[in-house]
């Protein structure tokens, strides 16, 4: 419980640590983990505010 | 106090650089709205945490854990497995995939091309522009409170002087520059929450000793929220009460779930080249929220047990009854003068990185989302209207700081939070994941959502619906739901949060009207589910 008052808080507590641990390792086994590749490429569609002015 | 103007002078110097750089780099749309969709995973988590993390998570929420305790934790675990956890891999993927396909450059635009509608980004887009202000108000107030207390400027002044400074960084700087800017906000924030709580727990004899002095304080919570239902900071409230349905319906539920359908988070998933990037993102994401969350609310409940042995009171006395008031008064009172300053530009560092990025979605929903696609104005038209939009919405948040009562931080982010996930979640959710779910489901969840929400503030929960008064003009009652007998369910509704209700609505509706409503053809789904 670690001093704390209640199951209710000491749950929450270690929860926040598990939680944590949960993504790092996640994160870890999964690092060099791409996915399928996309099936599209990123498209360079429209200028950005500044620059199309510019241009225009 | 030349100390920390000198601090901030140098921060803002090296910000305005990496502002710059992000500038400069910036040469298309994509750059300028999606960073290029090319963003390293660390900045990418960091910017994640560092939005969605702000001022009003550390001063607003802190200073609620001083009210609430430990209980505040839930809302930690939340951040962490849903904020960052599943929002990633059950969100973040499947969001940046088909954001690609459907060349998607904001939230709406993905919601509005995933169902073919118009009407759906428009609306959504307006929904953001109209109530994001409320949310960035939180994140200004927190802020300009730290500011007050730390260099006893006058708040207003305080409002309009960091109302300006961003103006100048969001106007001119696209996604790529508050990205960047972001990253070196994230790393200021987690260097100074990790002193916090060392010195925290230091000055409490340790993490066990210290939780026990702060439960042996149980006798000192105040009267007021022991009727309503406090037993303690370590504690918690007892199940059913007023106060219990306010810390686990509007604090934990509310906010620990409204979080997967905050757009300017979502788009975050889109910046990113692969998936890699969002499993390395997990990683990083989840160590983050738990230094930023996790420490502000242990050390907003400690700071009872601290300021009780330094001062013989506890915190909301301190804070003269303003929870907003809580950690500033904290860290002034307690830590060393040189951490007083370099918090403050943490706090700084956070404020600026949520407010920017609240300011360019507020815009980019105004000018591209509502305007340049749902009325198909010019696209030259359009850019005009997203720097109106940004100016317009900073301008509101400035009205709405003004306006807003004091301790409504962590309430005015949690009412954005929730009105976001019951508008959005159901159908966002369902886009991704179900083929089934038809242009006229998303439509009704969303306005279903939304108007349940707006309903359920402005009639039911009585703090929202007695401060707009519509309530009591109509039925001459503050909520309609304070009238009830004392201690019955429909008395108690009046503390239950709109969400409860919005949310699971909006959910019933998409799959109801799903059910007997036209589908799409299968050419464009197998469009939108082209990159899976």
């Amino acid at each position: 419980m670690l001093g704390l008052g209640s199951l209710e808080t000491a749950l929450a507590f270690w929860l926040c640590i598990v939680a944590t641990l949960i993504c790092i390792i996640y994160g870890a086994v999964n690092w060099n983990k791409e996915g399928t590749p996309d099936k599209v490429k990123s498209e360079k569609i429209v200028t950005p505010p500044g620059q199309q002015e510019k241009d225009q | 106090m030349l100390g920390k103007i000198l601090t901030i002078l140098i921060y803002l110097g090296i910000v305005s650089y990496l502002g710059y750089k992000g500038w400069k780099e910036t040469k298309l749309a994509p750059d300028y709205m999606l960073a290029g969709r090319e963003m390293n995973p660390l900045v990418m988590a960091f910017s994640y945490g560092a939005t969605f993390i702000s001022t009003s998570a550390i001063i607003g929420f802190g200073g609620a854990a001083g009210m609430f305790g430990f209980s505040l934790l839930w809302l930690t675990f939340a951040n962490i497995f849903v904020g960052v956890f599943l929002a990633m891999i059950l969100f973040g993927k499947r969001t940046r995939r088909m954001g690609l396909v459907l060349k998607s450059l904001t939230f709406p635009e993905l919601l509005g091309r995933r169902y073919d509608s118009r009407f759906i980004q428009g609306f959504a887009g307006l929904i953001i522009f109209i109530f994001i202000p409320v949310y960035s108000a939180a994140v200004l107030i927190g802020i300009s409170r730290m500011i007050e207390i730390s260099l006893h400027i006058p708040y207003d002044l305080t409002l309009i002087l960091v109302t300006l400074i961003l103006a100048v960084y969001v106007i001119t700087g696209g996604l790529k520059a508050v990205m960047y800017t972001d990253s070196f906000q994230g790393l200021i924030m987690v260097i100074m929450m990790v002193i916090l709580l060392l010195h925290t727990y230091s000055l409490l004899g340790g993490v066990i000793p210290g939780h026990q002095a702060l439960t042996d304080m149980a006798n000192l919570m105040p009267e007021k929220l022991q009727k309503g239902g406090m037993q303690g900071w370590t504690q918690g409230a007892s199940f059913g009460t007023p106060l219990w349905l306010t810390i686990y319906t509007t604090i934990v539920y509310g906010v620990g779930i409204g979080v997967l359908a905050q757009p300017q988070l979502a788009i975050r998933f889109m910046t990113v080249s692969s998936d890699r990037e969002l499993n390395r993102a997990i990683l990083y994401g989840g160590i983050f929220i738990l230094l930023m969350t996790g420490v502000a609310f242990i050390v907003g409940s400690l700071s009872n047990a601290v300021f009780y042995q330094l001062f013989d009171k506890i915190s909301i006395q301190m804070a003269k009854g303003n929870i907003d008031k809580i950690i500033p008064v904290y860290i002034e009172k307690v830590m060393p003068s040189w951490f007083a300053a370099l918090f403050l530009l943490a706090m700084f560092a956070a404020a600026m990185s949520t407010l920017s990025s609240q300011y360019h979605t507020g815009g980019t929903s105004l000018g591209r989302d509502f305007f340049e696609q749902a009325l198909r104005t010019s696209r030259k038209g359009s850019i005009t209207i997203t720097r109106v939009g940004v100016c317009a919405a900073i301008l509101a948040t400035l009205i709405w700081s003004w306006s807003l009562p004091p301790s409504i931080i962590a309430r005015a982010t949690a009412f954005f939070f929730g009105l976001c996930a019951a508008s959005f979640l159901p159908m966002y959710l369902f886009g991704l994941y179900w083929r089934g779910m038809t242009k006229a489901a998303a439509i009704s969840s969303m306005l279903g959502g939304f108007l349940t929400s707006m309903f359920w503030l402005v009639f039911m929960h009585k703090k929202e619906a007695a401060a707009l008064g519509i309530c009591k003009t109509l039925f001459g009652t503050a909520a309609l739901t304070a009238g009830a007998p004392k201690g019955s369910w429909a008395w108690l509704l009046q503390w239950v949060d709109p969400n409860v209700v919005a949310l699971p609505i909006a959910l019933v509706l998409a799959v109801l009207v799903s059910l007997f409503t036209q589908k799409y053809t299968r050419e464009h789904l197998d469009y939108c589910w082209s990159n899976f």
